[in-house]
């Protein structure tokens, strides 16, 4: 069997044409990346402005209760159904599809953000005040790079649920990794649909190993514990645990 | 919908009760793991890296890509409800274990001491002093461990196991939206009921923290 | 007293005029306090918690707004200030430092320069400077808040307060999270800096001691936010207004306010000694069996005890009884007490500024000199108690 699964992958046939691995590919990345954007975009400085602010906190449990127990599938399936009718064919799955997507990438980002930001060291944020930065330049300058560590592990879980809520997104009939999953399930192709299941896995390890180097990159040495680090309180790791880790796949 | 209730009663009962079964299932064998191998990556710091990785990595596999997979490791066929178990219980170890190496962790260092020169030993001091303590840390893993479950057993229908998620697939096909709400009420209702249920027993389980808001 | 004479002409830095802070829900933190924190001195404020003095503190550079009342910074009614720029032109040190963990040690250090819009190598120049200034090493520089102890970290809060060398500086408890032996090196190095800086401080502790320690002045709270006291530290000591402050004051008030009063020239008994390493001799004649031993500089050593009949030899190593303290000629009288009740041979040892010996005194001669000391301040009140 698994030389089955190997055969299939290293068939050039299998790589190349409208119905080939690359172009699955890259469609799986249009769709994952332009709903991570736009999930980023409403989501940041909704989290941002909330953490910094107080307000609106009510939002972020409510939100990260109610949303987790939506199952992916049924709202991917209700919202093709209403919307598909009315939009013109080349975006009738596509549009319903990064909807869900996007909703359902908000949360991890929103609340990471929000738990982030708010969990600022209190003594930090008060010198920032103290030495006369506004609450702009407190947000910018100090909450916010503080918080980078959460806010990018709110980003990876948004991209690995993204990412598998597009392979699953195939069943209403979308392009991208999942179609070798459902069309092998269709025509009784195991060897297709497991090496399918085998490219949006190692698709979600790499996107997942990007967003980590990026997080090296951006996060402040001073913060990731490379060096001293002081220990964590319970209700941060609290926090961290179920922000972090949150969120169906 | 109360039509579409009444005319189905008998495979929607059905349905939920593989529902409960397949999201509760791999919440038990989930935890029951990770309890052990969560207190071993906190108590040999040496192993909780790799632990934390590798459990990582299994967390970043799609659900729909391990339920694949599954017959393929286990040898069992394509529509056992065994693969569903296995592959979810996968995902809640994964995100317990390193719940319960924290929730160990946030036990106070000189709770531990004390309960050391006051007798308590190995087993003994875990059970009735570390675990009580690192109960409401291990409580929300396993709330999110339990709601992020109800959701994924319904990805299952695409493969064609049966429960709640079939009605997603159907309503689909059948171009009707009355089974897609139901289901999608009926995961909710579920989630939030297992929620409410995990937070009762944390309640019971941490009389100390009652005067504190729930988060 | 010279400075207060001269600070009528001058103007107050700080002063609160009638200012009180009252909550929504009606509890008073400070009720209208008045207090002036004169130019180039350290004006403590002292209290139990609740007594108001962090909100107090807190209320100068708005990081809470008064209720009521007025806060004047050289005669500017702080509130019609814009509050950011009131706030970069005021150093203010908190408990646990507050650095910005994600920064490195230099650009904590240039954080209100580059607010200000400096240059940034004239920033970094700056920050370096003061990082020396307040003994941290040049290789901390590019490290991480995390890496270093708790009291680097406030020297590193200190030297940020400080870095566009504003003229007022706030500081809330900034010693108190270090333990004792870092606290009073810090103590003692805010103070040397202070020195040199001649900056206008308000400083909060809740800690009499390094109140009396640090304070040119100090303001006592109690709770509710009410001044039970301010004076200068002796004075506070001397004369309690009140039950509140003598009981928060302490009980060994007393015997501390000795530290505020100067030895002087006091008179010392020449004092056989035997050279470091050499042999003590046994027949000491009048003299009693206590021997003192002096290295080849005439730095005191140690008590040697020669009538001891287990311990014979040179003088040196454990033949030395190190216990007993010394005090400087012009040190303070409770140095001289201390120095006498901790010898073994109940004469205190006195050195000139260099450490060499002068002589020794008894503890009943300090107590005279201390007697002597009251019945002048009785009859000649109001000379001043000569703190400056």
């Amino acid at each position: 069997m698994i030389n089955q699964i190997i055969d299939w992958l290293t068939d050039p046939a299998h790589w190349s044409g409208t119905e080939g691995i690359v172009h699955r590919l890259v469609q799986h990345l249009e769709y994952s990346a332009i709903s991570l954007v736009i999930a980023a975009l409403i989501a940041l400085p909704l989290g941002m402005y909330i953490g910094h602010t107080g307000k609106g906190t009510f939002l972020i449990a409510g939100i990260a209760n109610s949303f987790r127990a939506l199952p992916s599938l049924g709202l991917l399936t209700l919202i093709v159904l209403v919307m598909s009718g009315s939009l013109p064919f080349s975006i009738a799955y596509l549009l319903p599809t990064v909807i869900v997507l996007v909703l359902l990438a908000i949360p991890p980002i929103l609340t990471n953000t929000y738990a982030g930001i708010q969990n600022v060291d209190a003594e930090a944020r008060d010198a920032a005040y103290g030495m006369g930065m506004t609450g702009g330049q407190v947000l910018t300058q100090v909450e916010t790079p503080c918080a980078l560590p959460l806010i990018i592990s709110g980003i990876r879980s948004a991209a690995l649920q993204i990412i598998a809520t597009a392979t699953v997104a195939a069943y209403v009939s979308l392009g991208g990794l999942g179609r070798f999953v459902i069309d092998g399930l269709a025509q009784q192709d195991f060897p297709q649909m497991a090496a399918g299941a085998v490219l949006v896995a190692v698709l979600a390890l790499l996107v997942d190993l990007v967003l980590i180097a990026v997080q090296r990159f951006v996060v402040s040495r001073g913060l990731t514990g490379r060096y001293a680090r002081t220990t964590a309180s319970s209700d941060v790791i609290e926090a961290e645990s179920v922000n972090t880790l949150s969120t169906a796949r | 919908m109360l039509s579409y209730i009444s005319d189905n009663a008998s495979t929607l009962l059905r349905w939920t009760g593989w529902h409960v079964v397949l999201s509760l299932a791999p919440l038990f064998i989930g935890l029951a793991l990770a309890l052990p191998i969560g207190w071993l990556a906190n108590r040999y710091r040496l192993v909780y890296a790799p632990l934390v990785a590798v459990t990582g990595l299994l967390y970043t596999i799609p659900s729909l890509a391990l339920f694949v997979f599954m017959p393929l490791i286990l040898g069992t066929q394509i529509l056992s409800p065994v693969n569903i178990i296995i592959a979810l219980s996968l995902y809640t170890l994964a995100l317990l274990v390193r719940t319960v190496a924290d929730g160990l962790a946030s036990v106070p260092d000189d709770v531990t001491q004390a309960a050391t020169a006051m007798g308590y030993k190995g087993l003994g001091r875990l059970i009735r002093v570390e675990l009580p303590i690192a109960v409401p840390v291990i409580a929300a893993g396993v709330r999110v461990a339990t709601v992020s479950n109800v959701s994924l057993v319904s990805v299952a229908a695409i493969i064609g196991v049966p429960q709640l998620g079939q009605l997603f697939t159907s309503g689909f096909q059948l171009q009707y939206y009355t089974p897609i709400g139901l289901g999608i009420i009926g995961c909710v209702i579920l989630a939030l009921v297992f929620d409410a249920i995990i937070l009762g027993v944390t309640k019971v389980l941490t009389p100390w923290r009652r005067q504190e808001a729930t988060p | 007293m010279i400075v207060s004479a001269i600070s009528v002409r001058l103007k107050h830095m700080i002063r609160f005029d009638g200012v009180s802070k009252q909550y929504p829900d009606g509890t008073k933190a400070v009720d209208e306090l008045t207090l002036e924190a004169p130019t180039g001195q350290i004006t403590v404020l002292v209290g139990p918690s609740g007594c108001g003095k962090t909100t107090s503190l807190r209320m100068i550079n708005r990081m809470i707004e008064p209720t009521g009342g007025r806060i004047l910074i050289d005669d500017r009614d702080t509130a019609s200030m814009n509050a950011a720029e009131l706030r970069r032109g005021i150093g203010y040190v908190i408990q646990h430092a507050g650095l910005f963990p994600h920064r490195t040690i230099l650009d904590n250090v240039t954080t209100v320069p580059k607010l200000l819009g400096w240059d940034k190598k004239q920033a970094r120049d700056r920050a370096r400077e003061l990082l020396d200034r307040v003994g941290l090493s040049s290789e901390l520089v590019d490290r991480y808040p995390g890496q270093l102890s708790g009291g680097q970290q406030q020297r590193v809060g200190v030297a940020r307060a400080l870095a566009a060398d504003p003229p007022v500086m706030l500081m809330d408890e900034p010693f108190s999270a270090v333990d004792p032996i870092v606290r009073h090196q810090l103590q003692d190095e805010f103070l040397r800096l202070q020195d040199e800086l001649g900056k206008t401080i308000v400083f909060v502790t809740h800690d009499i001691d390094e109140a009396i320690k640090l304070g040119d002045q100090v303001a006592v709270l109690r709770v509710g936010g009410h001044l039970a006291q301010l004076a200068a530290p002796a004075d506070l000591l001397a004369r309690p207004v009140d039950d509140f402050v003598a009981d928060f004051v302490g009980r060994d008030r007393g015997y501390r306010a000795l530290g505020f009063a100067r030895s002087g020239e006091i008179p010392v008994h020449a004092e056989e000694t035997v050279r470091l390493g050499s042999e003590v001799s046994v027949d000491g004649g009048s003299a009693d069996r206590w021997v003192l031993a002096v290295d080849s500089d005439g730095r005191p050593a140690g008590w040697v005890d020669r009538a001891s009949s287990d311990d014979t030899g040179p003088a040196e190593g454990s033949r030395l009884h190190r216990g007993g303290t010394t005090a400087k000629q012009d040190g303070t009288l409770r140095e001289a007490l201390d120095a006498a009740l901790s010898s073994p041979s109940s004469r205190g040892v006195i050195v000139d500024a260099d450490g060499r010996l002068l002589g020794t005194v008894t503890a009943q001669e300090v107590l005279d000199l201390i007697e002597a000391r009251r019945s002048d301040a009785r009859s000649g009140a109001g000379a001043g108690s000569g703190t400056g």
